[in-house]
């Protein structure tokens, strides 16, 4: 059962899944043993799934922790986990969670209600300012939960929330009888770190701890306790080892999948994956570009309000960018097709809409794609009063050159990349732009605090495709609200027109009419050009040949997300490893 | 005088002006010796080995000596809408040689600049602290101390983040070499002041003291024109030292903003996996630098052999 089928017959109490013992219909059965050797480019900070941040930690963590609904990364659909079935209650507030029985902690202790009610305490408490806690918060209360008995457990949402199936998805179930003391005791936050030794970290997930050697790896093994089986009855996962090994940089990463020392390589850049191409017939590797992915790169111009910030040159400026035509005849101007071609190298896809083809469920189809055009930019302009002085130089009713600078990240060489295109394609409609490389802190500080800038490149998307996920990037207070941040109340119409949308999908329990609401916020950008979308890069992922199940996604965990599943092809392979 | 007699004696350092004449005198003609302008991309051809591209059905023969669209004079061309890329393209389709001239431009005149700016300071407060002596000598001293001890690369990457967004290039270009030649000047400084203390006891410096000439006539002639050999000899070290400042910012994004190119942003390129095993012509703009270092450390060599035998 998806979340979609859920949310469309919430007026009834409904049980929502397949029985789903057995998840794993999709995949292949497969032959236990061989160990599977990643790359990643950080160690990870800690093995507390509760105060995890960063991408390396959570990405260890996640191979060892289960979480009660489960998004499948394939079907972008919630589905059961650790919860065979749920239901809605009629006003769409009341999630009433059944657990699977018989599941055990990789420890060998059983999980049940009280592991849930613990796990939810943990993740809610202010004290702890885990990173999750704000996903928990709906209508700016916390979900509540109570146990209704030892296998089911009841949340409530403080006003109606749509995807609430989705919270579910990462949050860790932990395990009370290790980790209620330390925290009675005030000390959560500092155990289940990388010294912990093995025995003393257990969790519902498809591997548990087995070594972490500083700077070198981390060494998962086999939950002998894992719940989930293949069609055939075989207890998951099939590998006995997983091995992350610490390397850091892209490109010290393609050397070593080249090389043949890691065995999966995920989120390649364009160009190195065309340098990988080079080698994929003889190497025993296989690389797959699975379309577009989440994140959405665009051009925003500075509409803050800067009243009293003295920025007088960004305030002067600040009269072009607010103009729709300028903004419409720059998305004119910009030749996408080009930023595909050269940043990308034909793995990426141009965009009009902030919603990349990549989210299947929830792109506008039916967005206009008008081809690039200087002429229409050009008319544009001149019917907003701009003209161009001998040189070609674009000016202003006002008479001042239309000069000013794009920040991009320096830690991004694709985003610089972009920004080059797009200074080119300008300047060929007579605007003087100059790029403007910054350290992302510095960049994210002149977006947050000083807000002392002109227009700057961004990419934003990558979590989860529910549009609930953008909620902070469309609202006129949301937190990312990047380009014209602190509103409180919308500047414009159609502004308020999206931020109306915005809350009124978050609550409506029919998908149909969710996405047309959606659908008519993508509109409104498209039109309206708060942001100029501009592409998304493809999800580049590879793998050696002899790996079987290997289904990478376009959403986060892109390669590892169905690890119980996959599995050496023959015995010489596994047995190699 | 000197100079050109010593260049008659010595081969090195004919070659060396040669080379460097010749590396100087290219990148002075880059706007008539490359086909393109460094900044016009063609997306019909990134990453283009070098040749002529886009040529069919062909041929494509070279016209030398042609006027371009715009009607400026090219030294050689292919027809539209074919390109020759002597040194290949770059990702956006860009001319490399077009490139690597005139981002010679930019790179050996802050070096230039640089050096200039750094050898006047040091020369000035050379002279002034070892002819004066005393509390300013201590002063400009302990300061050049300083500035010798400053991680001056570090320094640099610190007073350019500090620098306003929106510096045209022209402006970026002369504050990288005020800021690189600023950060210098202790070394030729100390070097002078070494000379001076020296010359300024010889006898025939006492002989015109006693006779009652002024302080400025003595520096002037007798004392300064002691250090000329000290001061070329640091220029020609000092300028590839410059000129490797600048690559070292532009190559991390600190120096001038794309599209005018210089040698460092050029590099930049390189710091990729895949232009570094698949376009091996992106290797050119630091194949480039090899003749200018090469060039400027020559000449350096060859200026302290003639000083020595000329006995400056």
């Amino acid at each position: 059962m998806t979340w979609v089928r859920a949310t469309l017959f919430a007026c009834v109490v409904l049980p929502a899944a397949a029985a789903a013992q057995n998840l794993a219909t999709a995949s292949e059965p497969g032959s236990r043993g061989g160990r599977l050797v990643c790359a990643q480019r950080a160690e990870p900070k800690t093995l507390n799934p509760v105060l995890a941040s960063d991408i390396a930690s959570r990405e260890v963590i996640h191979r060892m922790m289960g979480d009660l609904v489960h998004i499948n990364r394939g079907t972008h659909a919630t589905e059961p986990a650790l919860a065979t079935h749920w239901t809605i209650s009629p006003d769409g507030r009341r999630f009433t969670l059944r657990l699977r029985r018989g599941v055990r902690f990789s420890d060998g202790h059983p999980f049940d209600a009280d592991d849930v009610l613990f796990t939810f305490e943990v993740y809610l408490d202010p004290q702890l300012h885990s990173p999750q806690r704000d996903l928990l918060m709906v209508a700016g209360k916390p979900l509540s939960v109570r146990k209704q008995d030892s296998h089911t457990v009841v949340f409530e949402t403080a006003a109606p929330y749509a995807p609430a199936e989705r919270l579910f998805d990462s949050i860790a179930m932990l395990p009370r009888h290790l980790l209620e003391k330390p925290y009675r005791e005030g000390r959560l936050a500092k155990v289940w770190n990388l010294n912990t030794p093995p025995a003393e970290i257990a969790g519902l997930g498809p591997f548990r701890l087995k070594e972490y050697a500083a700077g070198q790896h981390v060494v998962l093994e086999r939950n002998p306790y894992y719940w989930k089986v293949d069609r055939a009855g075989t207890r998951l996962p099939y590998l006995d080892a997983l091995l992350f090994v610490f390397v850091s940089g892209e490109d010290a990463q393609i050397m070593r999948f080249e090389a043949g020392e890691t065995d999966v390589i995920g989120r390649v850049g364009a160009r190195n994956f065309a340098a990988l191409e080079k080698g994929q017939g003889g190497r025993g590797y296989a690389l797959r570009d699975l379309g577009p992915s989440l994140e959405y790169n665009f051009l925003a111009f500075n509409l803050n309000d800067l009243a009293g910030r003295n920025l007088p040159r960004v305030e002067a400026r600040q009269a072009w960018f607010r103009e729709e035509r300028f903004r419409q005849a720059v998305s004119a101007a910009v030749d996408r097709e080009a930023i595909v071609k050269l940043v990308y190298g034909g793995h990426g896809t141009a965009l009009w809409g902030h919603v990349t083809p990549g989210n299947r469920n929830w792109v506008h189809p039916g967005l206009a794609t008008p081809p690039r055009s200087l002429d229409r930019a050009r008319g544009l302009l001149k019917s907003a009063g701009y003209s161009w002085d001998g040189q070609g130089t674009l000016v202003d009713p006002g008479g001042s050159k239309v000069e000013f600078t794009i920040a991009a990240s320096s830690s991004s060489a694709e985003r610089g990349q972009i920004a080059a295109v797009v200074q080119e394609d300008l300047r060929q409609v007579g605007m003087r732009v100059r790029v403007v490389p910054l350290e992302f802190r510095a960049l994210l500080d002149r977006l947050f605090q000083s807000r002392d800038f002109d227009a700057v490149l961004l990419g934003l998307g990558g979590g989860d495709a529910d549009p609930a996920a953008e909620m902070n990037v469309w609202l006129s207070g949301g937190g990312t609200h990047l380009w014209d941040l602190g509103r409180t109340r919308p500047a414009t119409p159609w502004e308020a027109e999206i931020d109306s949308l915005m809350n009124r999908q978050l609550i409506t329990m029919r998908v149909a009419e969710r996405k047309r609401l959606y659908a008519r916020v993508q509109e409104l950008v498209g039109a309206y050009l708060p942001v100029v979308p501009l592409a998304s890069p493809h999800v580049l992922v590879g793998a050696k040949t002899g790996l079987g199940n290997f289904r990478p996604a376009v959403l986060d965990h892109y390669t590892l997300w169905n690890v119980e599943e996959l599995y050496w092809r023959g015995r010489a392979a596994a047995g190699s490893r | 005088m000197w100079l050109i007699r010593a260049s008659v004696r010595r081969r090195g350092l004919v070659a060396a002006l040669a080379l460097l004449g010749a590396v100087h005198g290219a990148v002075l003609l880059a706007g008539f010796l490359a086909p393109y302008d460094p900044a016009e991309q063609d997306r019909r051809h990134p990453y283009a080995p070098p040749g002529v591209a886009g040529c069919e059905p062909g041929p494509c023969p070279v016209r030398w000596f042609v006027r371009d669209a715009a009607g400026r004079p090219r030294l050689f061309a292919v027809d539209a809408p074919a390109r020759i890329f002597v040194l290949g393209s770059d990702q956006y389709g860009r001319d490399q040689l077009a490139r690597l001239l005139h981002g010679g431009r930019v790179s050996l005149a802050a070096g230039l600049l640089a050096a200039a700016l750094s050898l006047g300071l040091g020369w000035i407060a050379g002279a002034v602290a070892g002819y004066r002596g005393g509390w300013l000598d201590a002063v400009l001293m302990r300061a050049s101390e300083f500035f010798v001890a400053l991680p001056w690369l570090y320094l640099l990457f610190a007073v350019r983040a500090f620098l306003p967004l929106e510096v045209p290039p022209e402006t970026a270009l002369l504050l990288i070499a005020a800021i690189i030649g600023l950060a210098g000047w202790a070394r030729p400084a100390r070097l002078v002041r070494g000379v001076v203390l020296s010359a300024k006891e010889r006898g025939y410096v006492l002989a015109a003291r006693g006779f009652g000439a002024s302080h400025f006539h003595i520096l002037r002639r007798h004392v300064l024109p002691q250090t000329v050999g000290v001061a070329l000899t640091q220029a020609a070290l000092l300028v590839p030292q410059y000129v490797l400042a600048e690559v070292t910012l532009s190559f991390l994004g600190l120096g001038v903003g794309e599209p005018v190119a210089s040698w460092g942003n050029m590099l930049a390129a390189l710091a990729q996996y895949h232009v570094l095993v698949s376009y091996w012509w992106m290797v050119l703009p630091g194949v480039a630098m090899v003749p200018v270092f090469l060039g400027y450390l020559s000449l350096a060599g060859a200026v302290i052999e003639s000083r020595d035998s000329i006995g400056l």
